[in-house]
């Protein structure tokens, strides 16, 4: 398999656990004073942002902070539930730096980069510390020590968590520690801006064009380097259960200004979703991954079955995932427990109205430990479903089904986390990194934490010590043409048209092709029926969506219309990336690439790659680049939860 | 179809921080039981803009109760009929077909109108970085079990920082106060041992940062702790008035 010329991971050399330490002992460094000379933009706070924005002024550099909410303390990473990894072994139970590197690269299907895994599940332990330290409330036992509890496709507790708020808590702890410095004046925060394009200058990055989104003034900032902790891409489906501002767009522009996309196809269906209820939706809710810890999940037997769940006894119901995965039963990965709740209900087995979700009953949690401790576990998600649904889940079980959620894929990143631009390094949900083609429950808040608190902090003042960059104003030429080039698109997106359909109707359209041919399960002619019909709507909606309001004012309308603009762009990516993966890995399923018994099938021989692509122009095919994937720590072989 | 309600809406437009507002009628049909609030307001939303005119502003995001960014004032009460819950979380069948809902911003001097319902809570930024944290640099921190939290003080605590920041207790006091917020903050840390050092700082500082964005004092009308969707409970001003006068007189 070629290697790309363009995908130099950068990987040090000797054994991947000494990687870390060689890479650190060795790094050129940007002395005190050379650091009151440098600016970073860091664009999004949420835990990757916050801690990049906060560790950095910390060590003294000067940083430009960037978020679309009205505060930075809202950022997405605020909704993550259950909890986050750390490989301290506090339970005695055999965890250790190398068990987390190891159930990371084999719950990503061995699509993962090792040195990253590794240097990931190192670090891990020191978050947990610093999130202590700030004041985060984690769960305690009686005697004061900090509680663990287990997550899919893991065998040991290492999961800590605050009540069902584990990424509110972490969240506002590195949002306090970014008003901190705020405070001290080494933090200017931007908020209520979106990042509308990157300014390259001799090939590097230097600076951004935002939108300040209340008055819709189109702005300029530059700097030394930029760092992008801009969140994943799962409202591309339209439904998902992220925010509903989340968006590609800041992410999707540097790609378009040369920063490679790696694996786009790899999207996280989570298993257990409140189902969807009617058309008006706007968004799904996740139940934590947590409750699979307690709940049993089943299905009826008998097909079509329309009894209340509690009519049906014992010997009928189908307990599928403990059925089929006696070794993790319930806590099997999320890419497997997603797929066999798809299967048990396209087979005719599904409960609800629509037929398109399964129980997760907690019966005999409630048996077993008694309503209370059950509600302190779970209590405040216990009360978000019965607002959404009107049903009491200590009563009666939980309707769920798969929803998007995370995205694996994202722009590519060397083992220093910049990106195939110069200058611009990509952290969090937003890279590609470290979870292969499936994320592990609660390792997104352990990756974000980890890149912005412990790695990007060392691996930027690298890039800086070696280019020795000379400062730059916003009234350089390169600002001049890419703002001329935003302002045009904004103003084309205004442009009166007679359209029918409006933003959301267009975004709902994509959504439903992405779900159903790019979704839980693919194949090769429904992803080219999924291109082609993405093209069609993605010129219809040029011609035809009608943006109300103007530019120079708060407009939500037209923050939408260029996000789903750009979500337009990104689907199609994702459907040529899935065809050209002929394979089943993680999340990406392709039918015709099964085992016997209905399991992902991989191809390491000609897939053991990541794929990155090159944008080539608006009418352009898009180039793949291949960087391929080293296992010299883990032994390649079919993934087995049985 | 049948159970779909049709319902008479009063709306605030205001087209800038400098225009007068006044409240606006709409009439809005077709709304399912399990809609949302704002998913009725993207409903009439996308009426609005079939038909060529303005959308309404508000502001939402992770619509399941968390981030705090969306609030409105509905019949008169921050974040609605039900107790303990946000605008994003109610549901359309906590009304009746034909019913008439005012619909508001939260409004206080603290958090000037920006568009429609759209309100700036940046003062709520500010006073949280006079002090609602713990100073400690990346890097620094003993080993997570060297401190040991007993699960009684790290309760209260997480009860504490529950809050998410909506500004919902600003709106329904008579005083515009912004001691439930301030007090959540102020309590969480002093009930933990890391917030120990900075303790008497904080409460101090805090509270200065408020008084100055404009919010007024807390008079015990305990408003705030019926609308806060996480149900913090006013016994937190109390402990912050403490350290605050305890910070004071030192």
């Amino acid at each position: 398999m070629g290697k790309s010329p363009l995908l130099d991971a950068k990987i040090p050399s000797g054994p991947v656990e000494q990687k870390w330490t060689v890479f650190r002992g060795d790094a050129d460094l940007v002395s005190p004073a050379n650091k009151r000379k440098h600016t970073i933009i860091v664009v999004g706070t949420g835990l990757a942002g916050a801690s990049a924005a906060a560790s950095l002024a910390e060590m003294g550099y000067n940083v430009l902070s960037f978020c679309i909410q009205d505060s930075p303390r809202r950022a997405h990473s605020v909704a993550a539930q259950g909890g986050i990894n750390a490989a301290k072994n506090y339970q005695n139970d055999g965890d250790s730096v190398r068990r987390l590197f190891h159930d990371t690269i084999k719950g990503g299907d061995f699509r993962a980069r090792e040195a990253n895994v590794y240097r990931l599940a190192e670090v891990s332990v020191n978050i947990i510390d610093q999130c202590v330290a700030q004041g985060v409330p984690f769960a305690r036992e009686y005697g004061g020590t900090l509680a663990n509890r287990s997550f899919g496709g893991a065998q040991v507790s290492r999961t800590f968590y605050a009540r069902g708020q584990t990424g509110q808590q972490l969240m506002l702890g590195a949002y306090g520690a970014l008003m901190r410095q705020v405070n001290e004046g080494t933090v200017k925060m931007f908020p209520r801006r979106e990042m509308l394009d990157i300014v390259l200058v001799d090939g590097k990055a230097r600076g951004i064009i935002c939108r300040n989104l209340t008055n819709g003034e189109i702005e300029r900032y530059a700097a030394h380097a930029v760092v992008l902790c801009t969140g994943g891409y799962s409202t591309a489906y339209y439904l998902s259960t992220n925010a509903v501002s989340c968006n590609v767009t800041a992410a999707w522009r540097c790609h378009k200004r040369g920063a490679l996309f790696a694996n786009p196809c790899y999207t996280q269906i989570h298993p257990t979703c409140i189902p969807q209820s009617g058309d008006s939706q706007s968004k799904l809710t996740l139940m934590s991954e947590s409750l699979r810890n307690d709940g049993r999940v089943w299905v009826p037997k008998a097909k079509h079955d329309q009894r209340r769940p509690s009519e049906i006894p014992e010997d009928e119901r189908d307990y599928f995932l403990e059925r089929r995965y006696p070794a993790f039963g319930n806590l099997v990965p999320r890419d497997i427990a997603s797929r066999a709740s798809k299967r048990v209900c396209d087979e005719g087995h599904g409960v609800g109205p629509t037929g398109y979700a399964v129980y997760l009953d907690f019966g005999d949690a409630i048996k077993r430990l008694g309503r209370n401790k059950v509600q302190e576990r779970y209590g405040n998600l216990f009360a978000m479903y019965h607002e959404i649904t009107d049903d009491d889940p200590y009563d009666t079980p939980m309707r769920i089904y798969p929803a998007p959620h995370y995205t694996m894929g994202g722009l590519w990143v060397d083992y220093n986390l910049m990106s195939t631009i110069p200058g611009l390094h990509v952290l969090g949900e937003a890279n590609f990194s470290d979870h292969g083609a499936n994320r592990l429950g609660a390792s997104a808040l352990m990756q974000g934490l980890a890149d912005g608190y412990f790695v990007l902090p060392y691996t930027i003042g690298a890039y800086l010590a070696g280019e020795r960059l000379g400062a730059i104003g916003t009234d350089h030429e390169a600002f001049d043409a890419v703002e001329q080039e935003v302002k045009e698109s904004v103003a084309a997106l205004l442009k009166r048209k007679k359209g029918e359909k409006t933003i959301t109707e267009f975004h709902r359209e994509l959504g439903k092709v992405l779900w159903e041919d790019v979704g839980m399960s693919r194949h090769h002619e429904g992803l080219e029926t999924a291109i082609r019909r993405i093209r069609e709507m993605r010129a219809e909606y040029h011609d035809a969506v009608f943006v109300p309001g103007e530019g120079e004012e708060l407009n939500r309308s037209l923050e939408m219309a260029g996000r789903v603009a750009d979500f337009f762009e990104l689907a199609e990516l994702m459907a040529r990336d899935a065809l050209q993966r002929e394979e089943s890995c993680g999340g990406h399923f392709r039918q015709e690439h099964r085992t016997r018994d209905g399991e992902a099938k991989r191809d390491d021989k000609n897939f053991a790659f990541v794929g990155a692509w090159e944008y080539k122009g608006r009418d352009e095919e898009p180039v793949l680049h291949k960087e391929p994937l080293v296992f010299e720590n883990m032994e390649l072989k079919q993934r087995s939860y049985k | 179809m049948d159970n779909h309600l049709t319902l008479n809406l009063l709306i605030w437009r205001q087209s800038g921080p400098e225009q007068p507002g006044m409240m606006v009628p709409y009439t809005i049909s077709g709304v399912s039981p399990e809609m949302s609030f704002l998913e009725m307001l993207d409903h009439l939303n996308d009426d609005l803009s079939r038909r060529g005119e303005r959308p309404v502003e508000f502001d939402s995001d992770c619509r399941e109760g968390i981030c705090g960014t969306c609030g409105l004032v509905i019949n008169g009460i921050a974040h609605g009929p039900k107790s303990a819950c946000t605008t994003c979380e109610l549901r359309m069948r906590s009304f009746k077909s034909g019913d008439t809902i005012s619909v508001e911003p939260f409004r206080a001097t603290g958090f000037p109108i920006v568009r429609d319902l759209v309100v700036d809570r940046g003062a709520f930024d500010r006073i949280i970085a006079k002090g609602g944290y713990v100073s400690v640099n990346t890097g620094a921190a003993p080993d997570g079990n060297a401190i040991p939290v007993s699960k009684f003080d790290a309760d209260r605590a997480m009860d504490a920082a529950s809050c998410i920041g909506c500004g919902a207790c600003v709106a329904a006091c008579p005083n515009a106060s912004a001691s439930l917020f301030v007090s959540a903050k102020v309590a969480q840390l002093a009930l933990l041992p890391q917030g120990q050092p900075e303790r008497d700082h904080r409460a101090l500082k805090m509270v200065e940062q408020m008084d100055r964005e404009g919010f007024g004092d807390c008079s015990n009308h305990g408003e705030c702790e019926a609308v806060c969707p996480k149900a913090i409970s006013i016994s937190h001003i109390a402990i912050m008035r403490r350290d605050f006068m305890r910070a004071a007189v030192q």
